[in-house]
This record gives C-alpha cells, structure tokens and sequence, in this order.
C-alpha cells in the first residue's frame, strides 16, 4: 500500500455508508500525544525534531500489527506539495501539517480509516475516521491504538491536567470529537443559525469542510468538542451521540420535509439546476462543484432525484479537488486549464449534453 | 534583590508597620503566599499600604516577566504571544499562570477525570456509575434541549458533571 494507489478510492469519510449517512457524512476521533523527556515541537531544534520523528515512526512500524492492517507511512518533509495536498483533500492530515516544514510524517492505515500525523502540533496526532455516526466505534479503536502506542511510548502525563500539550486548549484528555454533517435544507430555509447557537451554547465549535478557518463550502459543517478537560472520553461522545447530534439532525430532516411538502417546486429546481449547471458547465472551479453536488446530493436523498447514485456524488466530490485532479491527469494544470478539465471530468461522468 | 527567607528573586515586596516602626519584606513568590494575610485586613496598617500589598501580591507582573522554564527555555511572555508551551514541565511551572487560562478554555475544569496510561499505574479508563438523580438530570437536559433552551440546557450539563464529580470522590 503507498500514496499513490489512494487516488483511485473513495477513502473512508467519503465511503458514504454508516448510520444516518444522509446527514452525516463522517465520524471523526482525534487524540494529542506528546513524548514525555522531549520538548515540544515549538522549542524543537531541527536536530530534536528529527530525533522525535524518527523515534515516534519506529514505535508505529515496530507495532504497526497492532495498531491496523495495512498500515505505512509518508516521509512528509520530502513528499511533493501535491502529494501533501493530496493527502489534506482526503483528510488524512491537516493543511498545517501539509505546509509545515521540517521533519514530519504521517502513518495511514486500515483503509484510510486510521492515521497518525508525527510532529504535527504535537508530537502524535492519532486519528479515527469512520463513515456516519459511528463515534462509539471511532472511540473504540482509538484507545486501542493509544493504548498500543502508549506501550512503546512514554506520554506525557501529569495529574492534575491529564495528557499534556503544546496547546492547553487540548490539555487533559487531548480528544477532538468532530462530525461532518451535510445541511442543505437548513442552509436554504436559512435556519442554519440554529445550528450555530446551539453549538455556541454548548461550547462547541463550527468549522468548514477542511477543519480550522474554512469555509462551509458545499453546505458541509464540521461540529467538534472544545472541552478537553473535567470530562471523561465517554462523556464528551456521549454528548455529541445523545444530545447535539440528534437535535441538528432533527433540525436539517425538518427543514428537509419543509422544502419537500411546501415548496416542492423551489427545491426541485435547486435540484434539476444543480444537475444542469454540472451537466453544462465549460469552466467549475472546486467550490463551485461542491456547492452544485450538495444540492443534487439533497436531491438523491429526498428522492427527487432517480437514477445518481451515492457513490458518483462522492467520487466527483472528491475527484474535482485540486490535488486529486491534477493527479488524475498526471500532469500540473492552473486556472482556466484547470476548470476546464474539471468540467470536462464533471461532463463525462454525469452525462454531459 | 533575594528573598529574606530563601535564595529565590525576591518579586514581592511588602510593608509592615508594627508598633510604630515600619519594616520592610522582600520575599519570593512561594514564601509570600505562605506568609498568612496577605491581601486581608490584619494590624493596624494603612489603607494605602495595604493597597499596594494586594496589588503587588496579586498582579504577579513582575513574577510574569520573570517566569521561564529552565527546561526549554520559554518565558511566560513567549508563551503568551505564541500559544504553545515549550515543553511538559510549563504546566508545573506556569501552573499559577496557566490555571485560569485553562479553566476559562475548558468550562471551569481544573482536573483532568479521563483516560490514565496504563503505565502510570491506572488500568484503563474509569469506569462511572451514574445513579437515578444523574439519569433524571440528563431526562431534563434532554427536554432543555428539546425546547432549545440552551442557556438551561448548558447550566444542567454542568449540575450533571458536578454529580458525576461528586459521584466519583
Ligand atoms: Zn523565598
Ligand atoms: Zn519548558
């Protein structure tokens, strides 16, 4: 298994299966790690980033059986930036670490399901990726690969904060809870402010579709934890399982039935113009496509639409990303080159006229 | 300047008039806290001076200008302008610092109460039991969100946690 054999799969959070997958695209577990003896990373020289980067990727190898199947990893510090790239569009590791400098690497397994950033923010970045609602099985495996982890690897940890990190907004349990959800119907009714103050009053956070300072490009909302402390592991995915996620799902099926009973005609034409426009076009940007596709997507989902499977709404998602076009057509293309070919991939695979 | 009583930077620095005569205290950070009444209202001294005792005790600026963790280097000066800690052992020596920042950022929480490495001698996670006044609470944290009062919803989350806390001592 290497890099270049992921650009022709869906990937994990895109595999658009799991429960209540017509709202929620994705299960997200993180947890930060830091060695304890070694600096972090920001009082890092170069010599001990590279001492902790390569200590860090031979305990995951040495243990990479018990960790998940297939696992490898990515030297990042010579990877090109389209690899790098690449790897951020399937959300593997963040565009920090992408564009991060100095020695750094990420170990990618079990069908992109699980990966582990080295020498991101803090020294391990351990990660659990699953299609739908599935946090209880997300938590699940991420102890257990913390758990092997933490039989090679001395982590910091100090009562009374817990895990230590370069960040103490991570400080005691180091988890980030995130799901991706797919909100359409509350974007066009405009009630998608809802979502907004509940997450606020429940301290948590609303991101983009590619995390931290990112737009909601293509209605995708990712709500994750802010709380790391004071709280123990279950509790947090408690509350994301029994109490935030249901109400926004509740929110974006009412506003669903809304659209679907009293204004039938506006939603299929948001529908039916979105196929058109995908159909049509000579020149899509990325953004673009995303915000086209959410709209057909919400159409497949609410049966207005026959005939466009799951599966070709997700591949041309991912596939009109910069980085996974590009390596499409093995070859660099910028501008309108670039919108171009991707209006030309879009066309073929929907049926163009 | 040292302090009276040990070795370290003297950072506070205090007057005392007793029985007519005024002395002076230089003391460390760690031996004026454990000097009692600092702050409060104790003997005879003016107002003004003991103003400036409880100013002085409690800013901490020149305790901040100073704080540097001999382990990595950083200052707390550093920390705050670039929001990383340098290393593990800033939690210890920022802990005075670093305290209500974390709490501010973690609503109100001061200790950790999750997963403990199995090498630090825990075996696994904790495991709660949550008795019947807990799953009534959650039943009204429910509703609270049902009704979208979230302000409500908030304030039983954290009467939840509180029980759970007292639930676990
Ligand atoms: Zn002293
Ligand atoms: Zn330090």
């Amino acid at each position: 298994m290497k890099l270049s054999d992921l650009t022709s799969r869906a990937g994990e959070w895109l595999r658009g299966e799991g429960p209540m997958s017509e709202i929620v695209i994705s299960s997200r577990i993180r947890l930060a790690r830091n060695i304890s003896g070694y600096h972090f990373l920001s009082r890092c020289t170069r010599a001990q980033r590279t001492t902790i980067e390569q200590k860090v990727r031979n305990a995951i190898l040495a243990n990479a059986g018990k960790i998940t199947e297939q696992l490898f990893y990515v030297n990042l510090a010579d990877a090109p930036e389209i690899d790098r790239q690449l790897l951020v569009e399937r959300h593997l590791i963040s565009k920090p670490h992408a564009n991060a400098e100095g020695s750094r690497g990420v170990a990618i397994g079990g069908d992109e399901s699980v990966s582990i950033m080295v020498n991101e923010e803090d020294h391990l970045r351990i990660q659990v990726l699953r299609s739908g609602l599935q946090l209880e099985e997300a938590w699940e495996q991420i102890n257990a690969i913390d758990d092997a982890l933490e039989s090679v690897l001395d982590f910091a940890f100090q009562p009374p904060f817990g895990y230590l990190t370069a960040c103490p907004t991570n400080v005691g349990t180091g988890i980030r809870v995130s799901v991706m959800l797919h909100l359409p119907a509350l974007k066009l009714t405009g009630e998608i402010e809802k979502v907004f103050r509940a997450a606020k009053d429940l301290r948590l956070a609303v991101r983009g579709l590619y995390g931290e300072g990112t737009e909601a490009t293509g209605d995708f909302y990712q709500i994750s934890n802010q709380t790391t402390l004071g709280k123990v592991e279950e509790e947090i995915i408690q509350d994301f399982k029994q109490v935030v996620i249901p109400k926004i799902i509740d929110y974006e099926h009412h506003a669903r039935r809304t659209l679907l009973n009293e204004r039938t005609m506006a939603l299929d034409d948001r529908v039916f113009r979105a196929l058109g426009i995908l159909r049509s076009a000579r020149l899509l940007t990325s953004d673009e496509v995303l915000q086209q596709l959410s709209h057909i997507r919400m159409g497949v989902n609410l049966g207005r639409l026959k005939g466009i499977e799951m599966r070709l709404l997700n591949e041309l998602l991912l596939m009109s990303q910069p980085a996974h076009l590009q390596k499409m057509l093995s070859r660099k293309v910028e501008g309108d080159a670039r919108r171009s070919a991707r209006a030309e991939f879009v066309r073929s695979r929907l049926g163009s006229i | 300047m040292k302090c009276d009583n040990c070795n370290n930077l003297a950072t506070v620095h205090l007057t005392e008039i007793k029985g007519g005569k005024k002395l002076e205290k230089h003391l460390c950070e760690q031996c004026a806290s454990q000097l009692e009444g600092i702050g409060s209202v104790k003997g005879h001294q003016p107002i003004n001076e003991l103003l400036t005792n409880f100013v002085m005790a409690h800013s901490g600026i020149a305790r901040e200008q100073t704080l540097q963790c001999e382990n990595c280097g950083i200052t707390w000066a550093e920390f705050r302008q670039g929001g990383l800690l340098g290393c593990e052992h800033d939690y210890k020596v920022f802990e005075r610092e670093l305290s209500p920042l974390i709490q501010r950022a973690h609503e109100g929480a001061t200790h950790h109460v999750g997963k403990v490495p199995t090498r630090r001698g825990a075996v696994g996670v904790p495991v709660k039991r949550r008795g019947p006044d807990i799953e009534r609470l959650r039943g009204e944290l429910a509703r609270a969100v049902e009704a979208e009062d979230y302000e409500r919803a908030a304030k039983l989350r954290d009467q939840i946690r509180q029980a759970e806390a007292n639930e676990t001592k």
